[in-house]
């Protein structure tokens, strides 16, 4: 029995499910997530994967801890105002959990560095809030073979869908391109209720360990629509798209590149 | 049959972890082998049983001891 006494004291709760048992916790403690984002989805997703015992957890994010995001970035406190986002999760993150390795990326993922950081992980989880960051995360992940599970946020709503590759569609076989400018809305209009991100990131976590430890039916061609007001879900099917820029049958797009939408942060 | 049987005695530990010991034993053994495992009266008894049975494992025997109570455990296939 590889687990200690501290492990399976530590994880007993998760231990004691039968699809998981010691096998699936061995498992998960050699796993590599990296998540894109330390913010509203980031945050409750990897409070839950640190928790649960993933192995490697990996951070990018090149901003640095604002007043503006402690409403919905739990992570982040204000004693840490001004850190970098990643060395503020971290902190937490290993109060949490010393014994998993958390690696931190204090900058963007770009188009030049994200096959190179996506390809040392298992599965990516898209905590962004930017079209071109999640055109290049399914990009990168599509070329890499990754499994990606996409969050997003707005207002009171929010999706949740496992994009995983050779399994099921991408994030292009669903919107091949980016909207167009007038179509994203305003940073007024873009407001965001915590719990929100707290539902949607801790779903993303619970998809991240699902694949991983191959239990259930993941949301694999299947898009999660969340209504936070009327609080009702709908789902989607979503096919592969054989004609898809990156993942269709003659891809074009075969090389990274970043896509050059404004978006609200920016502006 | 019984010089190759392992013990577990979980006497003194506690509801869930008692059950999660003879599990992660029963999870590294092979389907089929027997495991003696003893536990305290009370709850214990009221759940452990029950609980590996859940599990798809097989109690074959059972007998209360001076002091606990001890579980023959055939593992079972799927767990």
């Amino acid at each position: 029995m590889s687990l200690s006494d501290h492990q399976i004291d530590r994880y007993l709760r998760q231990i004691i499910l039968p699809e998981i048992g010691g096998r699936g916790q061995e498992k998960l403690l050699h796993s590599r997530i990296l998540v894109v984002g330390a913010g509203g989805l980031g945050s409750p997703a990897a409070l839950y994967l640190a928790a649960a015992g993933v192995g490697t957890l990996g951070l990018i994010d090149g901003d640095l801890v604002d007043r503006s995001n402690l409403q919905r970035q739990i992570l982040h406190t204000s004693s840490r105002l001004g850190y970098p986002k990643v060395n503020s999760a971290k902190a937490v993150l290993s109060d949490i959990n010393p014994e998993i390795e958390i690696k931190t990326y204090p900058f963007r993922l770009s188009a030049a560095n994200a096959l190179e950081i996506i390809s040392q992980y298992d599965l990516v989880v898209d905590g962004t809030d930017n079209f071109p960051a999640r055109y290049l995360i399914n990009d990168a992940c599509v070329l890499a073979r990754k499994p990606m599970v996409h969050g997003s946020l707005l207002r009171w709503d929010g999706q949740v869908s496992v994009f995983w590759p050779g399994q099921g569609p991408c994030y292009r076989c669903l919107f091949p391109t980016p909207p167009p400018e007038g179509l994203l809305p305003t940073c007024q209009e873009a407001g965001v209720l915590g719990p929100v991100a707290g539902v949607i990131g801790s779903l993303q976590a619970l998809e991240a360990i699902k694949v991983i430890l191959t239990i259930g039916k993941p949301l694999v061609g299947r898009l999660l629509l969340f209504d936070g007001r009327q609080l009702t879900w709908d789902e989607v099917s979503l096919q592969r798209d054989p004609n898809c820029a990156v993942c269709g049958d003659h891809p074009t797009l075969t090389a990274l590149r970043e896509e050059a939408t404004v978006n609200c942060s920016q502006v | 049959m019984n010089k190759t049987t392992n013990t577990l005695d979980l006497r003194g530990v506690a509801c869930p972890m008692n059950f999660v010991r003879a599990k992660l034993f029963l999870e590294q053994m092979e389907p089929g082998a027997l495991l003696e495992v003893i536990i305290d009266q009370g709850d214990p008894l009221r759940h452990v049983p029950a609980s590996l049975r859940t599990e798809g494992h097989e109690i074959l025997a059972a007998r209360p001891l001076e002091s606990g109570f001890q579980l023959l455990v055939r593992r079972g296939a799927g767990a």
